[in-house]
């Protein structure tokens, strides 16, 4: 049996289902929500090179779709694993998403729907309908009914056979497949830390304060202004942005320890883009150490504060404040290189929080067998000379559900887990002969 | 083209708002209607998602399409997406052309949608007067043979060798010193786990030693190298005497990195006390350090700077190691690291930091305008230092300076790179097909990358990497064999007058001249620049779906003749 569970439809899991499918191992690849992506699907540009993240991204979705060895398993989940490497029996249950598979995403349904939710895709700075795809390069382009959403007023079903199908069907129930594979690769990515108990920066409180992924779609050319810089508290234009990093990371006292390794880097990408839509705007990163350690990552730090002038400022702000008429804000600090003690105004404040495992780590952890460590990301043999293999074998881990990372990094792993994977197919068929 | 009339579907894609906001597409759609040759026109949202994909293919079968132009982003990401879907819809997928509206008109020409939208009208143009010239092509197909050479035998070169003969292929381990090991022979404790590194290095020298589909050349150099994807040759000199040729399908580049020796910074090279980090280590691991009661380590020496602007990523995680070791094993020393940025990170290197602080060891960041100054003195090495956290200079008595270095390119780096044909970036490191989606391939088919002859990194991430290049290398060999893109060079046997100009211009070696004197393309190793066809006096080379009617025909589009 050479196939192979790849949980998690983010970039590690396609680069891991596309590797191991182009050389002829069939791949089920297994996603929770509606379309595979995962984050880099929700960034605008990427560092250093600030390639287009879908437009490049986009195309890898493409070829899952189009792979005759990768079956793609969206909106559905692991609940059972049982065997050994060789031989995994694989439980998936599949969510019903109320619109079968003559679906061709159209889209007269949803501009029917009356309802209206925020859109996870665009971090909630949009809305969309009850029925919904997350983003239109979505794969599979196939709508879902969110049911805790939905009214029930059935214009959906109306909408569809005014089109000449009839792909809704409120009827359909939830389903359990059952896989045989020979190994399985966990590829569910990080969350970003909602900084709200860290209450001295405003977040959830003051509506110009945002989190680094908000501001990714606030900037997409594609998000919900359309890429213009807005301030959510009244819409007017937005000249002022400062980043804050380490918001709940290198923290001894809330937040996580370690270094998220990442935000350093988008956070200066972040600012490029703000001085690129605007080049009189003022940016200012707030800083403890710059973490400049990959390819390319120094020139590009230098490129940001030398020819767009931003502003690098060490010092974690202390506090900041919200003007209750006008919504701006009033960043506290002190310039650690300085002492000095100062404030800066501010129309956005993008918080650079804390990436931290998914809350989903400690349940799948427990249907594998598998360990966490002690923050509750997946759990490596050893990270200098097993990197991308947990406690079992035959199970295997890439991209950030063990720790923080760059896109390179992950796409690197996630090749790694595919040669594992076939050794472990070689190894079986050899042993079959 | 006869009975084949050209009819030609243009696509005009909105890119969500990237294009559309800019260039009126509604105009060019109208526009493009009016083209010569073009049948059917109409805009998507995203051509690229699968709902246009849908249409471009539906549109093909009830308008009778035989060629086919999307004006959208760039072929280098999207050109093989619409290429596919012709090909679903039973369109050759050479009768395809794009046109970028996006990066070459909408994005550069923001803020002035009007002209934006004539110049995305021109280039539309453009490509329908060229795709009303192409010509269906049929990919040549190549046998991979099931072998790779990999280069260096350090951690990354052994971990790519011994994944790859497990999944069933023969591996050639070339290796220039006389053992296998690279790097990790000169290291005693590898972080973050603190494991020896002869723990980590011995089994796997053995097991790739031992190992019946694993060839091993110790004491070699690679001399030349020919061939393309799947038909490599490649002579293997020994240092000793004797060469071979090798016949591979696949090529993995591991030959790690240098470290940097500082030579007229801060003293070193004239004064014994003054050490380099990988120095230190192998003094930390046996014994005399009793006498000396100061250390100082100093950051970034060679590295975040004009000559070197890149950060080495290992050095800082490295110096917490061993600055922890030294205060651990000499629990009377004192050990100052002096830091420009902190580059300890993620959950497995964060903790390094941690470990220093707490046994003791005292991080003074210093400014790099204001870098720390050393004089060796009989007694003690003086070294001051300005501290921008308390304004004020610092003096420190050291027994001994430890002097961070970055890891630079091996110095035969820029020779291997001409041999294979492959690139390196401006620090000097092999440089990757793309930095973000491509990490271990080189654009080059068929020759991957690993470890730290791609750029400074951990042990546990070159061997993450290994791993990686290992899976793409076996990607072509496992399917046995591939087709590579039909945009070659062909010779009019007739017109060639055999002056071999092509065969020197050509920067692949593809072209070859036969008993007759004739050029002789391979088509598998051309990779269709054009170099030939631009300097052959006879006019007798064609580029194959870059010819000089489909170029003039673009050409005169431009410059917006009349269709002809």
């Amino acid at each position: 049996m050479s196939s192979v569970v790849v949980i998690g439809g983010g970039i590690s899991g396609i680069q891991a289902s596309l590797d191991l499918a182009d050389r002829g191992i069939k791949v089920y690849l297994v996603e929770s929500s509606t379309s595979i992506g995962g984050t880099m699907a929700k960034l605008d540009k990427t560092f250093p090179t600030l390639d287009c993240s879908i437009c490049i991204l986009g195309p890898k979705m493409v070829e899952v779709d189009l792979s005759p060895n990768i079956e793609l398993l969206t909106y559905s989940e692991v609940t059972n694993v049982e065997g050994s490497a060789g031989n995994f029996r694989v439980t998936v249950h599949r969510k019903p998403r109320f619109v079968n598979e003559s679906c061709n995403g159209c889209g007269a349904c949803a501009e029917r729907c009356p309802v209206e939710v925020p859109n996870e895709y665009d971090e909630g700075l949009r809305n969309r309908k009850a029925i919904y795809i997350p983003f239109p390069q979505a794969i599979p382009l196939r709508y879902t009914i969110d049911r805790e959403a939905c009214v029930g007023c059935r214009r959906c079903v109306e909408a569809c056979t005014g089109q000449g199908n009839d792909a809704i069907d409120f009827d359909m129930t939830a389903e359990d497949v059952e896989l045989n594979v020979s190994a399985i690769i966990v590829a569910t990515g990080i969350d970003g830390y909602l900084p709200v108990e860290l209450g001295e920066y405003g977040y959830a409180q003051f509506p110009n304060v945002l989190t680094a992924l908000e501001f990714e779609r606030l900037i997409c050319a594609s998000g919900p202004t359309g890429g213009r810089l807005e301030k959510p508290f009244d819409g007017k234009p937005a000249h002022k942005i400062v980043f804050v990093q380490c918001v709940g990371s290198r923290s001894q006292r809330l937040g996580v320890p370690y270094c998220s390794s990442v935000c350093c880097m988008y956070a200066t990408k972040e600012s490029i883009l703000v001085k690129e839509h605007d080049p009189d705007s003022e940016v200012t990163i707030f800083y403890v150490d710059l973490k400049v350690f990959g390819q390319g990552f120094q020139d590009f730090v230098d490129r940001a504060r030398d020819h767009w002038g931003v502003e690098y400022i060490r010092g974690r702000p202390g506090e900041v404040r919200e003007h209750p008429i006008t919504g701006d804000l009033t960043v506290w600090y002190e310039d650690t290189d300085t002492g000095i003690v100062s404030k800066k105004e501010a129309d956005l404040v993008v918080l650079c929080s804390a990436m931290i495992p998914r809350p989903g780590n400690k349940r799948l952890a427990e249907i594998l067998g598998v360990e966490l460590d002690e923050y509750g990301f997946f759990k490596v043999k050893d990270p200098v000379s097993n990197p991308v293999e947990t406690g079992i074998l035959g199970i295997y881990v890439c991209g950030c559900c063990h720790g923080p990372k760059d896109i390179p990094e992950s796409v690197a792993e996630a090749s790694a887990t595919a040669a594992i994977a076939a050794e472990v197919i070689e190894g079986a068929t050899k042993e079959g002969q | 083209m006869g009975e084949d009339l050209p009819r030609v579907g243009v696509f005009i894609c909105h890119c969500g708002k990237n294009i559309a906001e800019t260039v009126n597409v509604k105009e060019v759609v109208e526009y493009s209607l009016s083209l010569v040759g073009v049948v059917h026109s109409e805009d998507n949202l995203y051509s690229c998602s699968s709902e246009g994909l849908s249409k471009l293919k539906e549109a093909i079968a009830e308008h009778g399409l035989n060629r086919v132009v999307v004006a959208s982003c760039t072929p280098r990401t999207h050109e093989h997406l619409f290429q596919h879907a012709c090909k679903e819809a039973g369109l050759n997928p050479y009768l395809f052309e794009m046109a970028n509206i996006r990066d070459q008109c909408s994005w550069v020409h923001l803020h002035r949608p009007e002209d934006a939208t004539k110049k995305a009208k021109d280039l539309v143009h453009m490509a329908v007067a060229k795709a009303r010239l192409l010509e269906p092509q049929e990919e040549p197909e190549i046998e991979i043979r099931p072998e790779t050479l990999v280069i260096g035998g350090g951690i990354s070169g052994m971990t790519a060798a011994i994944s790859l003969s497990n999944q069933g292929f023969r591996v050639y381990l070339v290796e220039k010193e006389d053992e296998l090991g690279g790097m990790l022979l000169r290291l005693d404790r590898l972080f973050p786990t603190n494991i020896k590194s002869e723990d980590l290095l011995g089994p796997r020298v053995k097991a790739a030693e031992s190992d019946q589909n694993i060839v091993v050349h110790k004491g070699s150099r690679i001399r030349s190298v020919s061939g393309f994807i799947g038909n490599f040759e490649v002579e293997v000199e020994k240092m000793r005497g004797g060469a071979e040729t090798l016949k591979v399908g696949t090529i993995i580049v591991a030959t790690g990195a240098e470290s940097y020796d500082p030579v007229d910074l801060y003293g070193f090279g004239d004064d014994s006390r003054i050490v380099t980090q990988l120095q230190f280590e192998e003094l930390l691991s046996g014994d005399g350090l009793e006498e000396s009661r100061t250390v100082v380590m100093i950051q970034c020496v060679g590295s975040r700077n004009s000559d070197r602007p890149y950060c080495s990523r290992v050095c800082c995680s490295e110096a917490m190691k061993n600055a922890a070791k030294m205060r651990e094993t000499y629990p009377k020393s004192e050990v100052y690291i002096l830091y420009r940025d902190l580059q300890t990170y993620g959950t497995s290197y964060t903790p390094l930091e941690w470990e220093a602080k707490k046994s003791l060891v005292k991080l003074v960041k210093y400014d790099a305008k204001r870098p720390p100054e050393v004089t060796p003195g009989d007694e003690a090495i003086r070294v001051r230092v300005y501290s921008p956290l308390l304004d004020e200079d610092m003096e420190l008595e050291a027994d001994l300076v430890v002097l961070s270095t970055p890891l630079i390119p091996r110095e035969d780096a820029r020779e291997l790179s001409q041999m294979l044909k492959v690139p390196l970036n401006s620090d000097g490191f092999f440089m990757e097909a793309h930095v973000k989606l491509r990490p271990l391939d080189f654009a080059t088919d068929g020759i991957y990358v690993c470890g730290t002859a791609h750029s400074p990194k951990e042990i546990g991430e070159s061997v993450a990497q290994a791993l990686g290049a290992a899976s793409r290398a076996a990607m072509p060999m496992a399917r046995g064999k591939i087709r590579t893109a039909a945009i070659v060079s062909v010779v009019d046997e007739d017109r060639c007058s055999g002056c071999g100009t092509c065969v020197e211009v050509c920067p692949y070696n593809a072209i070859q001249k036969d008993e007759a004197g004739i050029a002789r393309v391979t088509a598998a190793v051309c990779k269709g620049c054009g170099v030939c066809g631009a300097s052959c006096p006879e006019r007798a080379i064609t580029m194959q779906h870059f010819t000089n009617e489909q170029l003039e025909a673009q050409a005169l589009a431009a410059l917006g003749r009349v269709d002809g």
